[in-house]
């Protein structure tokens, strides 16, 4: 079975029939820009070098005639010993699947200007705003750059290698205060203000800076109704950042006519934890825990993806039980995860409370089964590189572990799904509200960089599990489930049919669970401080609950902690066609299109 | 047709109100179906039927061996009269170092002739800080920190109650061996046999075959973080 | 009985030891006192405001397993204004505390705040990073801590027992909102956004170190 890891591995022949599109792309692009096209070849990365003044073609031909039209993922790196400022593409194909052709774009790093992707690929408007606010990287034809995870007005561009908190220590993780002189502090005591902030130089508060909010309403009318004898403005209103049905900290601006929506626009950054940089001086190990607490309901496959990306880098292979208790895990966190977002999706959509209670009380056996193998509830950090930290336990809740997974698996799940399925999906109530609201069409869920069970409801066949299989996926039967119309059922009916799924792919890991009883679960001893044998980059994705989950890793020779560190966040990039999908839906509908996306802040705003 | 959804809705909410009282019927002989230790495990597995509350603080669900919650540093049995016993921490510093969130603090001991001493002068933790996510225990080479199964901890103040220091931290191996049994069993078992292994090496030489060195039990190996040899 | 009376209730009134049994001093407070917090205590409010992954737990607490409804607390308010308790329940970030303080001072009193998790208490994990407010104390008065990264329900429910037993120990004579004038009772300043965070509280001083640095530049330029 160790082999068929390495088969996955893309420069192995196993995958060629995968890679040849690739690399035929490659060669294509190469062959019709010889002059803005260019292999890269710095040492470990992969790819395609293009010049910024010809992106645009590029991405457009790449899109239209090679095919590769899934812009998955927009990273900005600060190469600050090259003085370039560099964004990366990772571009896929939704039809052929396999791996990603991944542009690098140089730009000087004193003016940083890029032209901007989201007229061809519209997904790209958040992540392009992103790089804009975290690095200060300027796309040029952007109809909207503002700064989106910080506020307006925030002094700097915080991902820049150059810039240091407030709560600075050290570039790097451990820092030198800890030990051997370890002297207590708390880090606020240390400033003049006794907390977290400071000022630019020379900044006066005067009370002008004060109106962030502006910017916000800028290009709303208030124009009266043309209709005689109806006094009616158009309304702003503010959904969040503390309202109940924004599952946590997001905030919509959004512009109404009478209760119709016509234009919505999502605010977030505010669960910006800075879970970049702080990577970023971690080691790599270090990230681990750290990557819970992005997706906080499926911290399992939060682990997978991160493993996944580091274990590129370090070329560990990992040992056959282990890969099956991890599929064991993420496939549970699935049905975990779904369970939460379809038992807020009825909140939404009306039905407080009681179908939401009924699922989370089984979402607590899983967790029961969690807590007894990782030690918490929510934040496993499980998996390590090379492995995961411990075998299965014996006993869960006073059963024996196999037997609990069993009749969790086989009878339990089961009953709760089909208990669920009959009371909702031919509720009328619940289809009247859902059907046809919120339609996305395939072409823009493509488009827009959708990822998960809302790319699959509206039509496109793509998940990362059959794609680009990772672990053992590739042996493993099960179906892709795909819907049609796109709209709230859709997705709601694709997390059914994808929990059902999981239980077929549960029952075939199962056997392999037992067969492997006392296998080790870890390649070597783990180690703490990990030194990356060899430089390069690393794209490590997975197919979590909500989407496509990607690490974007870079590290030098000899390193112990990445060079950059970036997360592509499947809820945070199934935002970017939320406004569009809301567009002439009333207000009760707004509540309900979010709940069928379902986001974590967590990983919204990282 | 409208409102067979709301039938099917209250029928299943029926079905888990009249559960709760039919379990209350078969516990009525056994003790009761409520603040009994027996129906709360079996309430909170997968046969539980009906109402499946956890009456916090009356009865308690009770964590795993491997659950995690603040660190403590564990020392030796107390001798009697004195709250703990000698440190296990030498003050090694790798669970400073492979803190995520450096939420560890370690003063180094000092022996009078000005070399580092194998034991912590002072150690602190800020569970302001920490992220319960467990490498130090897991790394600890020493068996020396372990994370803790206390979880109620709620303070009014944490200026004052939220930086752990050594007092604060220290608990007995006792303790240890209280809330999580099989694991401490294990460790212990490990050190002999780490013990045992190097007086196999010493008597047998370095070109002994190694299939005839002593064994870990199967039993004790799993409870552990896998360790490659053990060390 | 007799002895405890005098010096609790009003020490000016002596009563005979010969009536100490049947004779009780009290004032209106006392006599109230465990009215008034045993409906305090068994009505607490708690507003519907998840942060960040303690939420979760939150919600877990209150959901079946777990059962807040035990405490009279299954009642989460979407609004402030009918609200008793606010759990800030994760981290709290820069860009959200105008948000929590506002939302603090909408609620009506009497009003509690449970800090949830190492995050609301003290940064948490997160402290390091530039968008993250090292503790919600610094803002508004918290009155429970919950350590924990997430604190598990049950740790949660530990702390609103603690946030119950604080409840038992208030007086109606000495609680601060029947009072006039008393500091704890006014509004928080809502922070603003400038360059980084501004606490209006700290205005002075933010002026005072601009003017300190300027000063130590001019003098710099002029040597």
């Amino acid at each position: 079975m160790s082999e068929m890891i390495l088969d996955d591995q893309p420069q192995d022949d196993g995958t060629a029939v995968n890679q040849n599109p690739v690399e035929r792309a490659a060669a294509l692009l190469k062959e019709r820009f010889p002059d803005a096209v260019t292999d890269d070849t710095r040492d470990g990365y992969t790819g395609l070098m293009v010049s910024a003044d010809k992106l645009v073609e590029v991405a457009t031909a790449l899109r239209d005639d090679i095919g590769f039209d899934y812009l998955s993922s927009v990273t900005g790196v600060d190469q600050i010993n090259d003085n370039k400022m560099e964004v990366v593409y990772h571009t896929y194909s939704i039809d052929q699947g396999g791996s990603g052709l991944v542009l690098h774009v140089q730009v000087d790093r004193d003016n940083p200007v890029l032209p901007s992707l989201t007229p061809i690929w519209p997904g790209a408007d958040f992540q392009e705003r992103e790089a804009w606010d975290l690095l200060g990287i300027h796309f040029d034809g952007h109809h909207d750059l503002r700064r989106i995870l910080t506020w307006d007005g925030f002094a700097g561009h915080p991902l820049r290698k150059d810039w240091k908190e407030v709560f600075y220590e050290e570039d790097h993780k451990p820092f030198g205060s800890r030990w051997p002189g370890g002297e207590v502090f708390r880090a606020e005591e240390k400033t003049v203000y006794g907390k977290n902030v400071r000022y630019p130089e020379g900044w006066l508060p005067t009370g002008d800076e004060y109106d962030v909010e502006t910017e916000m309403y800028t290009g709303i009318t208030y124009t009266r109704d043309q209709q005689s004898g109806m006094k009616t403005d158009k309304l702003t209103v503010n959904m969040g950042p503390q309202h109940p049905s924004t599952h946590g900290v997001f905030r919509m601006v959004v512009t109404l006519d009478g209760e119709t929506v016509i234009d919505l626009k999502p605010v977030m950054g505010y669960l910006h934890r800075n879970h970049e940089k702080i990577g970023e001086r971690n080691t790599f190990i270090q990230n681990l825990p750290y990557t819970d607490r992005l997706d906080y309901l499926s911290s399992m496959s939060n682990n997978h993806g991160y493993v996944l990306a580091v274990e590129k880098l370090l070329g560990s292979t990992v040992p056959e039980r282990a890969e099956w208790i991890r599929i064991l895990m993420v496939e549970l966190t699935r049905i975990c995860n779904h369970m939460w977002a379809l038992g807020f999706l009825l909140n939404d959509l009306g039905a407080l409370q009681t179908p939401m209670l009924y699922f989370y009380l089984e979402r607590e056996l899983i967790l029961d089964f969690f807590e007894e193998a990782a030690g918490s509830r929510m934040m496993c950090n499980y998996m390590r590189f090379g492995g995961v930290a411990y075998d299965l336990p014996d006993y869960v809740r006073e059963q024996e572990t196999i037997s609990f997974l069993e009749e969790l698996i086989y009878e339990h799940i089961p009953a709760v799904l089909d208990q669920g399925d009959g009371l909702m999906t031919n509720n009328e109530i619940v289809r009247a509200r859902s059907i046809g609201v919120g339609i996305l069409s395939r072409e823009d869920a493509i488009a827009y960089s959708t990822a998960g069970p809302v790319l699959r409801a509206s039509g496109a066949q793509y998940d990362v599990r059959r794609a680009e299989p990772y672990s053992y996926y590739e042996s493993l039967d099960f179906d892709i489930p795909v819907r049609y119309n796109g709209d709230i059922y859709d997705r709601y009916l694709i997390r059914m049919d994808e929990m059902r799924q999981s239980l077929r792919i549960l029952e075939q890991v199962l056997p392999h669970i037992k067969a492997t009883k006392g296998a080790p679960i870890v390649d070597g001893k783990p180690q703490y401080a990990i030194r990356m044998p060899n430089a390069g980059e690393s794209y490590g994705r997975v197919e979590n609950p909500k989407g496509e989950l990607g690490y974007y890793v870079t590290t030098r020779r000899r390193e112990s902690n990445p060079d950059r560190y970036h997360v592509r966040a499947p809820s945070f990039i199934n935002l970017t066609p939320l406004g569009k999908m809301c567009e002439g839906h009333k207000v009760a509908d707004i509540v309900a299109i979010l709940g069928s996306i379902d986001i974590v802040l967590g990983e919204v705003d990282r | 047709m409208y409102g067979l959804g709301i039938l099917k809705g209250m029928a299943i909410t029926m079905k888990h109100f009249v559960d709760s009282y039919l379990d209350d019927i078969f516990w009525a002989a056994r003790g009761g179906r409520y603040y009994n230790d027996e129906a709360l495990k079996v309430r909170q597995g997968l046969k539980g039927k009906g109402v499946k509350t956890v009456f916090y603080p009356e009865e308690k669900l009770s964590v795993p061996e491997r659950f995690r919650f603040v660190p403590f540093l564990v020392t030796d049995d107390p001798p009697p009269g004195q709250k703990w016993g000698k440190d296990w921490c030498t003050s090694c510093g790798i669970c400073a170092k492979v803190c995520p969130p450096q939420c560890i603090w370690i003063e180094r001991g000092v022996q009078p002739n000005g070399r580092p001493k194998p034991e912590p002068n002072q150690f602190y933790i800020d569970i302001d800080i920490c992220m319960n996510c467990g490498f130090c225990m897991e790394f600890c080479p020493f068996d020396a920190i372990k994370l803790d199964h206390d979880y109620e901890l709620a303070s009014y103040d944490r200026t004052t109650a939220h930086i752990h220091d050594k007092e604060r931290l220290s608990k007995p191996l006792s303790y240890w061996r209280e809330i999580a049994p099989k694991k401490a069993a294990a460790e212990a078992a490990i050190r002999d046999h780490v013990d045992e292994l190097k007086a196999w090496k010493k008597a047998n030489g370095r070109d002994a075959d190694p299939s005839t060195a002593p064994k870990m039990t199967e039993e004790n190996t799993k409870q552990l973080f896998y360790r490659g040899e053990y060390y | 009985m007799t002895a405890e009376n005098s010096a609790a209730g009003s020490p000016d009134i002596v009563v005979p030891d010969e009536l100490g049994n049947n004779v009780v001093i009290t004032n209106i407070a006392k006599l109230l006192d465990p009215v008034y917090n045993w409906g305090r205590r068994n009505s607490v409010w708690p507003m519907v405001f998840g942060l960040a992954c303690c939420a979760i737990e939150m919600i877990c607490t209150a959901a079946s397993r777990y059962d807040l409804a035990r405490f009279g607390m299954e009642v989460f308010r979407a609004t402030p204004r009918q609200s008793d308790l606010m759990i800030v329940s994760g981290t709290v970030t820069k860009k959200m505390v105008p948000t929590i303080v506002r939302l603090y001072n909408q609620m009506p009193e009497p009003r509690y705040v449970l800090s949830m998790g190492a995050c609301a208490s003290g940064g948490g994990p997160f402290k390091e990073g530039y968008n993250v407010v090292d503790g919600i104390d610094k803002f508004i008065p918290v009155d429970v801590y919950v350590p924990g990264c997430p604190p598990t329900p049950q740790a949660l429910i530990n702390g609103l027992i603690a946030l119950q037993e604080k409840i038992d120990q208030q007086s109606i004579a000495t609680v601060p909102w029947y009072r006039k004038s008393d500091p704890t009772t006014d509004l928080v300043p809502v922070p603003v956004l400038g360059p980084d965070l501004v606490d209006l509280r700290q205005l002075n001083l933010i002026k005072a170190e601009a003017l300190k640095a300027k000063e130590t530049a001019e003098a710099e330029t002029a040597v």
